[in-house]
């Protein structure tokens, strides 16, 4: 399944979910429209979406969550997420669901970083993303270029465990460190990324350092609970 | 600190007291505020009442606490009973945010599965993939 987490997208989401269906015909494509006030529900449907309605506005790490408990229950064995914006390149899912498959780990990474710096992501975002990646890199065990990609595939392990447990802001950075610390492996494969096809970002260079101690704050958390609940388990 | 500011320190807090009182029992009475949750603020009130009418207590307290001044104990004491009752309503609140999270995304996967139902029917439906 292919879910693309969507507000207020209006003008992106069509061409998003046209082209998944071109590059990936078989997979059922579903929209979580996160309550938007624009058209970005009845866009997507006429493009050929299903669509998870969510009755309110919850956020990035809600909307995603609600796409994965959907999937987990249909019982999908594979979820790719795209974002709705049109900064992923649709034409790197076949190699995100390639990889998921042949390396058992439980989440590929889509990384804009991997083959060099050739992506549209602001100078303060790229501070930002070397920052996480000196953090993360003690803590994960191993170096990951780009933790704050949005363009990630997980299998039923990570599936079930995101059901259960996923952070509701900015959840990528956090959401390695959750399967890291129940001994799930993840790995990133190169992506393209591209400018965003319409919309405002909603990280904006103001939201940084909020963004940072944010995140910063609920990898510590899940550092100091996970050991907890592996024994209580 | 003078005696007349000490007493018109303790009378104001007396007043303040009083008026959260009143204010609370309104809101509850007005169903603006639960009953379980104008606990707290009632208990945090009657409290700093308590303490400002009953100068000998606050002076034992105030001396406890090694302070000179018993109105700065009170409003030593007041600051700490309202960080607890915020703490109280932030466990609260995050509590309440997790269950309105879980109940919208419940809300939005029925809805789609009763789509999926209407559209194509109970066996298509509840198929599982591969």
């Amino acid at each position: 399944m292919i879910i693309i987490p969507a507000y207020n997208e209006e003008g992106a989401v069509g061409g998003v979910v046209q082209e998944v269906r071109q590059v990936v015909p078989r997979a059922p494509v579903v929209v979580i429209d996160d309550c938007s006030t624009d058209a970005t529900a009845g866009i997507a449907r006429l493009a050929g979406a299903e669509v998870l309605s969510l009755p309110h506005h919850l956020g990035l790490g809600g909307c995603v969550q609600a796409g994965y408990k959907l999937a987990y229950e249909l019982g999908f064995q594979y979820v790719i997420r795209v974002d709705g914006d049109g900064q992923h390149n649709t034409s790197d899912i076949p190699r995100i669901l390639d990889t998921l498959r042949a390396s058992g780990c439980q989440m590929v990474i889509g990384s804009r970083f991997l083959d060099g710096d050739r992506n549209h992501t602001s100078g303060v975002r790229k501070l930002g993303i070397r920052f996480f990646r000196l953090v993360l890199r003690p803590i994960l065990g191993q170096r990951v270029t780009d933790p704050t990609s949005g363009f990630v595939g997980v299998n039923r392990q990570a599936l079930e465990v995101f059901s259960r447990s996923f952070p509701l802001e900015y959840p990528e950075i956090e959401a390695l460190v959750v399967l890291q610390r129940r001994a799930f492996r993840f790995v990133e494969v190169p992506c393209q990324a591209r400018p965003r096809r319409a919309g405002r970002s909603t990280i904006t260079t103001l939201q940084s350092i909020y963004y940072i101690v944010h995140v910063l704050l609920g990898v510590l958390v899940n550092i100091l609970k996970s050991p907890w609940r592996r024994r209580r388990n | 600190m003078d005696p007349e500011t000490m007493h018109r320190l303790l009378n104001l807090t007396t007043l303040l007291s009083a008026a959260l009182i009143l204010l609370v029992l309104q809101s509850v009475r007005r169903e603006h505020i639960r009953v379980e949750y104008s606990v707290s603020w009632l208990t945090a009130a009657i409290v700093l009442l308590v303490l400002s009418r009953a100068e000998g207590a606050l002076g034992s307290v105030a001396w406890w606490l090694g302070i000179a001044h018993p109105p700065v104990a009170l409003l030593l004491i007041a600051l700490g009973v309202f960080l607890l009752v915020f703490f109280r309503f932030s466990i609260i609140i995050s509590h309440l945010k997790d269950t309105n999270i879980a109940l919208a995304q419940r809300v939005a996967i029925l809805e789609y599965r009763i789509e999926s139902l209407a559209r194509t029917g109970p066996a298509q439906a509840l198929a599982r993939p591969e």
